[in-house]
């Protein structure tokens, strides 16, 4: 799927970027680079941006200033003639799974199929939605149900099957666990994590959830202060003396969820332990 | 029955007071008590709580009030209350906001007291919203045309399914109400027509007035308002939502345009179902007035219908014809035009259906005037 040249070549790159609503400025000098492969989570407070920067990177809200970069096209100029082809090579998953309520599950997936590519008939098409169904890790007979029949976390699957749909290099995940049980939560997270493994695919994932933060992200990006103050690991980011990061990742929760990721690992190791004796 | 809170004041021979609270302090109970509390004059040397009956935040809070504005001890508090206290005394309200937000309040009401500044005020915002939502108006008809014009140059785009299922909503959907009520309609113009045209023996020409009115005015004005309370609408309505549950957004990134999947199909829809409409409802309103004139005339069904041939001329046809795929055009871009707009919550899905209904059946009226005016003057009188 990816050309060799392409491949070093960063999935997403914003560079200056400023958006704002009448006086009210959300972003300002805004930069980030996504790196391909990767799974990028993005935190930031309330009313920070995450959602608007999301939705500048993929051509919803025009920027007021800046330059964004989606896989080597660019979006923020109007009607790029190569747009339509970025639009076909990425995914995107919106909070409430944004499902057209009036298509069942299946039509719902086969939507970007018909329209990136009329070419292929109607039972492959079938056949490949009702593949990402099971690939969503949903139940076969979800497929002729329509969104309004589906629980909170069964439609964001369904809205994740719709996502990877064109088999997408680069999907964008908005706030993917938000409203899930905890086991549904863990269930998803592991979901992607595998998709991406097998998939390979590049994720960029807006979350509050520090357990998803901590099992699949490989870096987390920071937004505060108009801008992204800070990118990196975990580690790297708990090295840094800013305050929202140290009350964030050190308050409470976040430290029941590094306990718990501790916990995960050492019961992984105590089995391949077990295994080799 | 419900039990007040109460106090009694004594005061001392040193011209101190001592208040005793009684009954249950309790947010449902204090109101009565608290205007005539607050008319104590002096300090207030204690607060006794021993004839409390009940207590929470808000009684605890008047008691905290009393004791840091005048200064009283507080005696024979129950453990509970003593701990309410504690924690209401470590939330201190700073009596400063109070007033503030009071008289902010206050102040706005006072704006309203300025009733010219405030008409001119009131004129230039509707100013620049009108002028805004031309500007947002036009861009939207441009988009439309843009829209419609990739839809000439890539036929094999368009949506034929959405087309048909609007056909079906807005066009055979309509048939029975729109049928029903041009049919009493019918009834309404011949009775009506009859009793008043007797007064001058001409009690026949019910059958030109019932023929001609259907045909160039009422049959396609009545159906272009029953088309907007229906479509218009539900266009606005179905289109608003889906821009909530961000289907919309959805749309845009998945390469849908929703101007060709959701826009185009309803426009067309009612560009074609319109005339048709309309056209049925002028025959059923003709219907009617035969049926009625049949009892108030005594001219048979059948005679009726004939008469109509011979006194309704063709141009009359022409004239409901042409108007109706107006008609539909405005009503369907209002509807669409206001779903559009729909942004943030629930309650502007509502307003801007309102807006849209108002506007579609606004403008379809007025352009109706000029079109009776212009038909005449042109020879189609």
């Amino acid at each position: 799927m990816n050309s060799p040249e392409t491949q070093d070549e960063p999935a997403v790159v914003v560079t200056g970027l400023k958006n704002s609503f009448g006086s009210h400025v959300v972003h300002e000098n805004l930069d980030l680079t996504v790196r391909r492969g990767e799974i990028l989570g993005v935190v930031g407070g309330s009313g920070t941006g995450k959602s608007v920067l999301l939705r500048s990177i993929i051509g919803l809200q025009p920027p007021t200033e800046g330059h964004i970069e989606v896989l080597g096209a660019q979006v923020s100029e109007e009607r790029d003639p190569d747009e339509i082809d970025v639009r076909s090579r990425w995914g995107v998953l919106f909070q409430g799974g944004a499902l057209f309520s009036t298509l069942t599950v299946a039509e719902n997936i086969e939507v970007p199929l018909k329209e990136f590519h009329p070419e292929i008939g109607d039972e492959l098409r079938r056949e490949i939605a009702l593949y990402k169904i099971k690939l969503a890790g949903l139940p076969e007979d979800a497929a002729d149900k329509f969104p309004s029949e589906l629980s909170g976390g069964m439609r964001k699957r369904a809205g994740l099957a719709r996502a990877l749909a064109l088999d997408p290099e680069l999907l964008f995940l908005d706030e993917p666990t938000a409203g899930l049980d905890p086991i549904g939560a863990a269930s998803f997270d592991e979901l992607t994590r595998e998709l991406q493994e097998t998939l390979g695919h590049t994720v960029f994932l807006i979350t509050h959830d520090l357990d998803t933060l901590y099992e699949i992200c490989d870096r987390v990006a920071v937004l505060a202060d108009k801008r992204v103050i800070a990118v990196g690991t975990i580690p790297e980011l708990l090295a840094l003396d800013h305050p929202w990061i140290q009350e964030y990742f050190n308050g409470p929760r976040g430290r029941a969820a590094q306990s718990a990721q501790r916990r995960a690992k050492a019961k992984a190791m105590d089995k391949i332990r077990k295994a080799g004796a | 029955m419900r039990e007040w809170a109460d106090f009694i004041a004594e005061t001392g021979a040193d011209g101190a007071i001592r208040v005793a609270l009684s009954g249950p302090l309790c947010v449902s109970s204090v109101g009565r008590m608290d205007a005539r509390l607050r008319a104590l004059e002096g300090q207030v040397e204690a607060v006794d709580l021993t004839q409390v009956t009940g207590f929470d935040t808000v009684g605890a809070w008047i008691v905290v009030r009393l004791a840091e504005e005048r200064g009283a001890k507080i005696t024979g508090g129950s453990d509970e209350a003593m701990r309410l206290i504690a924690a209401v005394r470590g939330d201190h309200i700073d009596e400063e906001l109070v007033d503030k937000t009071l008289t902010a309040a206050a102040s706005e009401d006072e704006d309203e007291a300025a009733l010219p500044e405030q008409a001119a005020q009131k004129v230039g915002g509707f100013v620049t919203a009108y002028l805004e939502g031309m500007v947002k108006l036009i861009g939207f008809l441009g988009a439309l045309i843009i829209a419609a014009g990739s839809l000439i140059t890539h036929p094999k785009r368009f949506r034929i399914v959405a087309l048909v299922r609007q056909l079906e909503l807005s066009g055979v959907g309509a048939l029975p109400i729109v049928g029903l009520m041009s049919f009493l309609i019918g009834i309404v113009i011949a009775q009506q027509g009859a009793v008043q045209l007797r007064q001058f023996g001409a009690e026949i020409y019910t059958v030109n007035l019932t023929g001609r009115l259907s045909m160039r005015e009422l049959g396609i004005l009545m159906t272009a308002i029953m088309f907007a309370g229906r479509s218009g609408s539900s266009f606005a309505a179905q289109i608003g939502t889906m821009k909530l549950t961000e289907e919309i957004d959805a749309m845009r990134t998945i390469g849908v345009s929703p101007m060709e999947a959701l826009v185009v199909p309803r426009i067309v829809a009612a560009l074609l179902i319109m005339p048709l409409l309309g056209f049925y409802a002028a025959v059923l309103a003709i219907i009617g007035g035969a049926f009625i004139s049949m009892f108030a005339l005594d001219i048979p069904f059948f005679t009726f219908l004939v008469r109509i041939r011979e006194v309704v001329p063709l141009h009359d046809i022409w004239v409901g014809l042409i108007k109706a795929p107006l008609f539909g055009l405005i009503i369907a871009l209002a509807g669409c035009y206001q779903g559009m707009q729909v942004q943030g919550n629930s309650e502007e899905v509502g307003l801007r259906t309102t807006v849209a209904v108002v506007q579609g059946i606004f403008a379809v009226i007025v352009l109706d005037a000029f079109f009776a005016v212009f038909f005449t003057e042109v020879g189609w009188g």
